[in-house]
């Protein structure tokens, strides 16, 4: 947003496409450090007083013929329930609060970050990070914790070759360090890059000429982007149900 | 947003206008407070939906599915109970035709023996009356022939007297039965 009083002062095209990304106290000047409430602060509590909102009082009725914000709940609770039920299997089920709370989370803040002036949380690597690396951490040693040194098995193809098996068995481990890096780019970056090109459009915007195609670009942008937001959470949440699969039955 | 009035922390990873040097996501300064919001966040959502959210959902769901089941299995109940009240119906109908049936039969042989024991009643009447009748006729008629017999005597004596002819009582009656039997 720092863009426009910037275009204006300097009279010229200025594009400060991740300025909205900066980290700004809400009260007062000064250093951030890890406890000062800051924007981020902000758009989380935004998030869970939303999910707060759908969740808790949108079901305080406890209707068997729900209200419309209470079919919201019930819809993104039996979706993820089924996920979890499909990808796990039954006893997968005991960790469905963990994996709606990833989801919901997710879900809201990259949603809540489509509001202009919104703090996109979802787009910051060490908040995705620490999702991702939560689940790898979690899942590794559930699956450590429920099968022991069997868990290793998931590493070694008893039904290939005995010639590539210890081949693949490496190109196996790496993908699996791999995985929380992957897991937690893949959702910052698809944030990150749609909220930065729809404010490059937008420093376009102020060109008269091209300002048409700059708002169309944005309007399309933003559409990309409500896409983006949903598919992102639900592609975050099912690999995580496929991590956690891994670790539930470590065979092939 | 970035104006002299909300100058922000000059550091690291912003400029003196405001502006963000190179990626704010690779702040490391502003890592650690993204780190502790976050994970105070995912705590609060794991407690409200774990403890308060997916329960109760989880319950009306239950409880919906539940009341369906119920239902629909009601509604084969009530389906069933209809389709019995419907051959009871028919059977009740079906039994009342016969009985109907039957009533109908009864009634006709009753009438027919009623019947038949008043025309006979009424034929044997008819016969008696019709001899009775005849009795009389056959009375009447021999009252008629001794009638005739005593006029035709009392006429045959009054002839003979007034053609001056006497004769006894008893030649007259003679000939009269003679001639009457001609």
């Amino acid at each position: 947003m720092a863009t426009e009083t910037d275009a204006h002062s300097e009279g010229g095209l200025v594009f400060h496409p991740l300025d909205q990304f900066i980290v700004k106290p809400l009260f007062g000047d000064g250093a951030v450090s890890w406890y000062t409430p800051t924007n981020i602060t902000l758009w989380m509590a935004i998030a869970v007083l939303a999910i707060f909102l759908v969740f808790v009082v949108g079901s305080r009725g406890r209707a068997i013929i729900p209200t419309r914000m209470q079919s919201i709940g019930e819809l993104i609770y039996g979706f993820i329930y089924k996920m979890v039920e499909d990808v796990t299997g039954k006893d997968g089920v005991k960790y469905f609060p963990y994996i709606m709370t990833l989801f919901v989370f997710i879900l809201f803040a990259n949603y809540l970050a489509l509001l202009p002036m919104s703090y996109s949380a979802t787009s910051m690597i060490a908040v995705t990070a620490v999702l991702g690396f939560g689940v790898f951490i979690c899942v590794t040693i559930l699956g450590f914790v429920l099968h022991g040194t069997k868990f290793l098995g998931l590493f070694w193809m008893s039904d290939a070759p005995a010639i590539l098996r210890p081949i693949i068995a490496i190109i196996e481990v790496i993908s699996y360090f791999v995985r929380p890096v992957s897991h937690s780019i893949r959702l910052a970056g698809n944030i990150m890059a749609g909220h930065a090109v729809i404010k490059v459009f937008a420093g376009f915007a102020a060109l008269t000429l091209v300002s048409p195609v700059a708002i169309l670009g944005i309007v399309a942008i933003y559409g990309l982007e409500v896409l983006v937001a949903g598919i992102q959470a639900y592609v975050f949440t099912i690999l995580t149900c496929v991590y956690l699969k891994d670790a539930l039955h470590p065979g092939h | 947003m970035a104006t002299q009035t909300t100058e922000i922390a000059v550091g690291a990873c912003v400029d003196a206008g405001g502006s963000a040097l190179g990626m704010p996501q690779l702040c490391a300064g502003w890592m650690g407070n993204q780190v502790a919001w976050l994970v105070v966040s995912l705590i609060v959502i794991y407690l409200i939906l774990s403890r308060i959210a997916l329960p109760r959902i989880g319950a009306v769901l239950a409880e919906r599915s539940g009341t369906i089941t119920n239902d629909i299995a009601a509604a084969e109940e009530l389906k069933q109970k209809a389709v019995e009240a419907e051959a009871a119906y028919e059977q009740a109908l079906t039994d009342a035709r016969v009985q109907a049936a039957a009533i109908i039969a009864d009634a006709k042989a009753e009438i027919q023996a009623d019947l038949d024991v008043e025309l006979a009643k009424a034929d044997a009447q008819i016969s008696a009356k019709a001899a009775e009748g005849e009795k009389a006729i056959a009375a009447i008629r021999d009252g008629a022939v001794k009638s005739v017999t005593a006029v035709a005597k009392d006429t045959a004596k009054e002839l003979v007297s007034a053609l001056g002819g006497s004769a006894d009582a008893k030649t007259i009656t003679a000939a009269v039965s003679a001639r009457m039997k001609g």
